[in-house]
């Protein structure tokens, strides 16, 4: 399940439930609509309610990255459990998960 | 060595891609009657997740899908908790194991379906893979663990 909130230029996306190939193709779906009509300077991807997700995840947000980079924007995967930024870590994309540093450093203005 | 099998369970799907889920948690209900750590059930969890997703992606054709496309999993616990899963289909098979199991290889690139990491995760997450494959007959993959039960645990 998906909850987006949109503040016109911060777009969180917090993901409840498994992510794993059969429900990754209508997260993809929904979050690439809301990334083309809102081109957000930031996307927050919020995993603290996910319970399951295997490498079909890294495929999701390695492809919301390059989705919200193409509209000049940024993206942050927030809440990560440790297997999940295990998961996340396979694909050497360990740095756009968020420690609470840098989301402090970088986005506390947004 | 031959271990006593001490509990055992297939099930034979469609491979449809809303039956990833139901592996499992097929997969993590027997895994948990001897008790393992959370981290077992989870490593078995995201194993068993790659490798039925594999044999749903890559094995067989929508055509396939629409017919007879099944896939096996069968889980079986031996003395002492070690575990061992064979997912198997009867799908396309793979021309080059070895060149499978590379990491970041992938049959398709740009349709962001699979990251291309189904196989490091496996490996990284279980004691041992195996893969067993015939072009146009299908695939066998055999991951093996040993849990950290309880019981052998306070045996240390």
């Amino acid at each position: 399940m998906l909850k987006i909130y949109n503040d016109g230029r911060r777009i969180t996306a917090s993901i409840s439930g498994d992510i794993d190939h059969h429900s990754a193709r209508e997260l993809r779906m929904s979050i690439d609509d809301v990334i083309a009509s809102s081109r957000p300077e930031l996307l927050i991807i919020d995993m603290e309610n996910v319970g399951f997700m295997d490498s079909s995840g890294v495929g999701l947000i390695l492809g919301r990255l390059k989705a919200v980079k193409a509209v000049g924007g940024e993206l942050l995967v927030k809440n990560a459990r440790k297997e999940i930024a295990d998961v996340i870590g396979f694909s050497g994309l360990s740095s756009v998960i968020a420690t609470s540093h840098s989301e402090k450093r970088d986005y506390s203005t947004l | 060595m031959k271990r006593k099998l001490l509990n055992e369970c297939t099930i034979r799907f469609p491979a449809f891609s809303r039956n990833e889920s139901l592996s499992r948690s097929v997969s993590a209900a027997f895994a948990a009657q001897f008790d393992p750590t959370a981290a077992d059930i989870a490593a078995v969890k995201i194993a068993v997740s790659e490798a039925v997703t594999n044999a749903v992606v890559h094995a067989y054709t929508d055509r396939d899908r629409a017919e007879n496309a099944r896939v096996e999993m069968s889980v079986r616990l031996y003395e002492g908790g070690f575990l061992r899963i064979i997912i198997k289909d009867k799908g396309r098979g793979i021309s080059d194991v070895e060149q499978a199991m590379k990491p970041e290889f992938t049959t398709a690139p740009e349709s962001e379906e699979r990251s291309g990491l189904g196989f490091t995760v496996m490996s990284s997450f279980m004691d041992s893979i195996k893969v067993r494959s015939a072009v146009g007959r299908g695939t066998i993959v055999t991951l093996e663990k040993q849990l950290t039960t309880y019981e052998n645990g306070e045996n240390e």
